[in-house]
């Protein structure tokens, strides 16, 4: 630390709270970065790792907190970020895939303009990708669609840190070496480190520990919006983070069916991609999908789902029902009643010589409403009047009216308030009693728990399968976090 | 406010407030000579509008992208084929019907094949196959005008109690469409397709085994109106499907289907397709002309919308 620190500081932050909603997402947090210094951020999902990046990048403002640049208040949002020399590359690919890698370059860099910037932008990119990714092979005249994954995430990072003029002084990185292999993976550390000894920030996300213990200076651990741990590098090790990141007091117990897994299982899919270990589901049981978010488990159970109902007949009173967690996405029906929205499901039951029976499908909304409690005067409302758990309740409502065995649960109890999770949970639990299986995606451990066994996906694939007291937040973030060498 | 309410629940009261309004003012500049006659050539002409009307109808509520612009070139195949094999002979009108369906399903099982098989958007893989079924028409009425077996001409053009045969068979049609959409799991399931199809197929709907059976609908109903149109119009023409591209459009909108999809509204198609009709025999009855009498109609169909966007989005 120079004696000066305020001289240093590229980006500050101080302070930041942030709701959305009763959700806090970030409870005081402070986080300052200095100029020649790699600050790697590890946190579970929902840490706040996200909010505190879009807050420095200027793209959210806290509601309260200062965020200063360079020592200096007031400025804040995406123009005076980006004039601080603020950078982000982010996980979800932001380039135009429509445009050549040069056009993509000019988007980002607005000063190159006038005559002849095509061939400017071109040399920029291509020495960049060179002094990072040597022995790369990138066409840079292709458009962003012809190129790879793993492509176009080393074109966005060249592009980041590319300077046309002056260089950018922090550079974000999220999840930078997601879709690189091993070797791409260590020549982007080795560039961090060549960048930061050059005076630039760095402030890296990864969720693999390998890659932050190597080359961070100082690991910063967010937890449930708070910053848990702000230490240099050198006195953690993978084990103390796993740690840092999870929950240190000791977690509940929680009654678990003494259901014997008996017979054949009701659902199974092979290993995915070919790697991992197979999934199956026996009758009566809560199997949890546990592991970081975007791991594949919303695609496994959108697999599970669609490969088992026909997109062209009509199904046999399905096997299968399905619980959203996006409920804007795949979830409520806009335009509908609350009624017509928890009985779309259960259909053939109602309706007998092709006709619905309007007086059996208002039995059944009524019987859900107060079994559930549904908080409206009338299910006749729009389903938009309800509140987001009340819809949530809808929608469970939906996927438990029908005769499924098996209910499918997308991360369903995003945004719902904790009265409203417990009487759910209640009825899964005398639901599973009764011989119903459900597979639950969930981001959080307290649900993860709930589960008679889980499985722990990481990239695509299931790396691990935790029973009974196996279930434990440092075992499934263990087996979340790859342990060692970028995978 | 009960009122309003009862306005905002019905849109379709407003297109029959508009029909009531142009009959009275039509019949009011004609002295009131023509009330009767007037009235049955608008339930007569109304018919056909509201036969391609319900299919188009059925279509749109599947949702934004869908429609089907191949209606009028299958309404022609459908009675240029139809006359032909019938032959003016009065025991061949059961066949000819049957070869009219028929048609229709294999032109709206095309329709879903292009669109579904060869990903194009519904407006150019129906527009698509229009050109194919226009070109078998010319192709096999080569400018000649069969006419319609006796019994078939005067079922279509006579009347039942003053009401015109063809505005019956329409109502039936209507009833049925109505039945579908209100009560059975079908017509549920087209609303749910058009207000979110991932969310339709999560809840278990076939959503392709849906779609496809209401682009069969839509080709079957103008198959049929097709049929109904050459019968009375005493022979089939090349361009007799011409107007009903558009109307079958407009009749949808104006009755207060949501363009957007997932709600959809019979009685609304019977008072636009009245409306359309009485507006264009106004501007006859004061002189106007063609050219005039198509831009009032478009100007019509875009103030509707404008109407009916506004009402959506003050609830």
């Amino acid at each position: 630390m120079t004696a000066d620190p305020m001289k240093n500081e590229v980006v500050a932050a101080r302070g930041i709270k942030v709701a959305f909603g009763a959700v806090k997402a970030l409870d005081g947090v402070d986080l300052v970065i200095q100029a020649g210094e790699c600050v790697g951020l590890v946190g579970h999902n929902g840490a706040g790792k996200s909010t505190i990046v879009n807050v420095i990048n200027g793209g959210l403002s806290p509601q309260e907190g200062v965020v200063s640049y360079g020592g200096k208040t007031g400025a804040h949002g995406i123009s005076a970020a980006r004039a601080n020399g603020v950078r982000c590359v982010f996980q979800e690919l932001s380039l135009c895939p429509n445009l050549t890698v040069n056009e993509n370059v000019r988007i980002m860099h607005p000063d190159l303009k006038g005559w002849d910037w095509r061939s400017r932008a071109l040399a920029l990119v291509k020495r960049q990708l060179q002094d990072i990714f040597p022995g790369h092979l990138i066409d840079c005249d292709s458009t962003v669609d012809d190129l790879s994954i793993a492509e176009r995430q080393m074109v966005e990072i060249a592009i980041s840190f590319a300077g046309l003029g002056a260089p950018p002084k922090l550079v974000i990185l999220d999840e930078p070496t997601s879709s690189l292999d091993a070797g791409l993976a260590a020549q982007m550390m080795a560039y961090i480190r060549r960048f930061v000894a050059g005076g630039g920030a760095v402030l890296l996300i990864s969720h693999i520990l390998g890659e932050i213990l190597s080359t961070a200076d100082r690991i910063v651990v967010m937890k449930d919006g708070r910053v848990v741990a702000d230490r240099q590098a050198s006195e953690m090790n993978s084990r103390s983070l796993v740690e840092a990141m999870g929950n240190v007091v000791r977690e509940q117990e929680y009654l678990r069916s003494a259901a014997a897994r008996s017979g054949s299982p009701v659902l199974s899919m092979p290993p995915r991609r070919g790697r991992g270990l197979a999934f199956e589901a026996h009758r009566g049981e809560i199997v949890g999908l546990a592991g970081l978010g975007g791991h594949g488990q919303t695609e496994a159970l959108l697999d599970l789902y669609l490969s088992r109902n026909s997109n062209w007949w009509p199904g046999r009173g399905g096997e299968l029902a399905f619980v959203a967690g996006d409920r804007g996405l795949n979830g409520t029906f806009p335009l509908w009643s609350i009624l017509k929205n928890l009985s779309i499901a259960s259909l053939q039951d109602l309706s007998s010589r092709m006709l619905i029976d309007n007086a059996r499908e208002s039995r059944l909304g009524l019987g859900w409403k107060n079994r559930i409690e549904i908080r409206t005067p009338d299910l006749e409302n729009r389903i938009l009047s309800l509140s987001g758990g009340n819809q949530q309740k809808v929608l469970f409502a939906r996927a438990l009216a029908t005769t499924a065995r098996t209910v499918l649960m997308d991360d369903p109890m995003r945004g719902v308030d904790i009265g409203t999770k417990q009487e759910v949970y209640q009825i899964l639990r005398s639901e599973a009693a009764s011989g119903r299986t459900f597979i639950w995606y969930s981001t959080e451990m307290d649900e993860i728990r709930l589960c008679d066994r889980v499985y722990v996906f990481r990239e695509g694939a299931i790396v691990a399968e935790l029973t009974g007291d196996e279930i434990t937040e440092k075992n499934v973030l263990a087996a979340s976090f790859s342990a060692g060498e970028a995978a | 406010m009960n009122a309003h309410r009862l306005l905002l629940a019905k849109p379709w009261i407003w297109s029959f407030a508009a029909t009531a309004a142009v009959w009275i003012i039509t019949v009011l500049f004609t002295g009131g000579a023509s009330s009767l006659g007037l009235s049955q050539a608008a339930l007569t002409f109304a018919a056909f509008s509201v036969v391609v009307g319900i299919g188009q109808m059925f279509v749109i509520t599947l949702g934004p992208g869908n429609i089907d612009l191949s209606v009028p070139a299958t309404m022609t195949l459908s009675g240029t084929l139809a006359l032909k094999l019938m032959d003016v002979q009065d025991s061949m009108i059961l066949v000819g019907l049957i070869l009219s369906v028929g048609l229709g399903s294999i032109i709206g099982l095309g329709n879903y094949a292009l669109i579904k098989l060869l990903r194009i958007p519904p407006i150019i893989a129906t527009l698509s196959m229009s050109f194919i079924v226009q070109s078998t028409a010319i192709w096999a009425n080569r400018g000649l005008r069969i006419k319609p077996p006796e019994m078939l001409a005067s079922f279509t053009t006579s009347s039942l109690f003053g009401i015109p045969n063809v505005a019956l068979v329409a109502l039936i049609l209507s009833a049925v469409a109505w039945l579908l959409l209100e009560k059975t799991i079908y017509g549920r399931w087209i609303s749910a397709v058009g207000q979110s199809m991932p969310a339709a197929r999560m809840a278990g709907i076939p959503v392709d085994g849906t779609r496809l059976v209401t682009y069969i609908l839509c080709a079957v109903l103008a198959s049929l109106c097709g049929y109904l149109l050459a019968s009375f119009s005493g022979g089939a023409a090349l361009n007799m499907g011409t107007e009903y591209l558009l109307m079958s459009i407009a009749v949808v909108v104006i009755g207060g289907t949501a363009v957007a999809g997932g709600n959809s509204n019979i009685p609304g198609i019977w008072g636009a397709s009245l409306f359309m009709f009485l507006v264009v025999s106004m501007l006859n009855t004061y002189g106007f002309g063609a050219g005039f009498r198509l831009i009032l109609t478009g100007l019509i169909i875009i103030a509707v919308i404008l109407v009916a966007g506004g009402r959506r989005s003050t609830r």
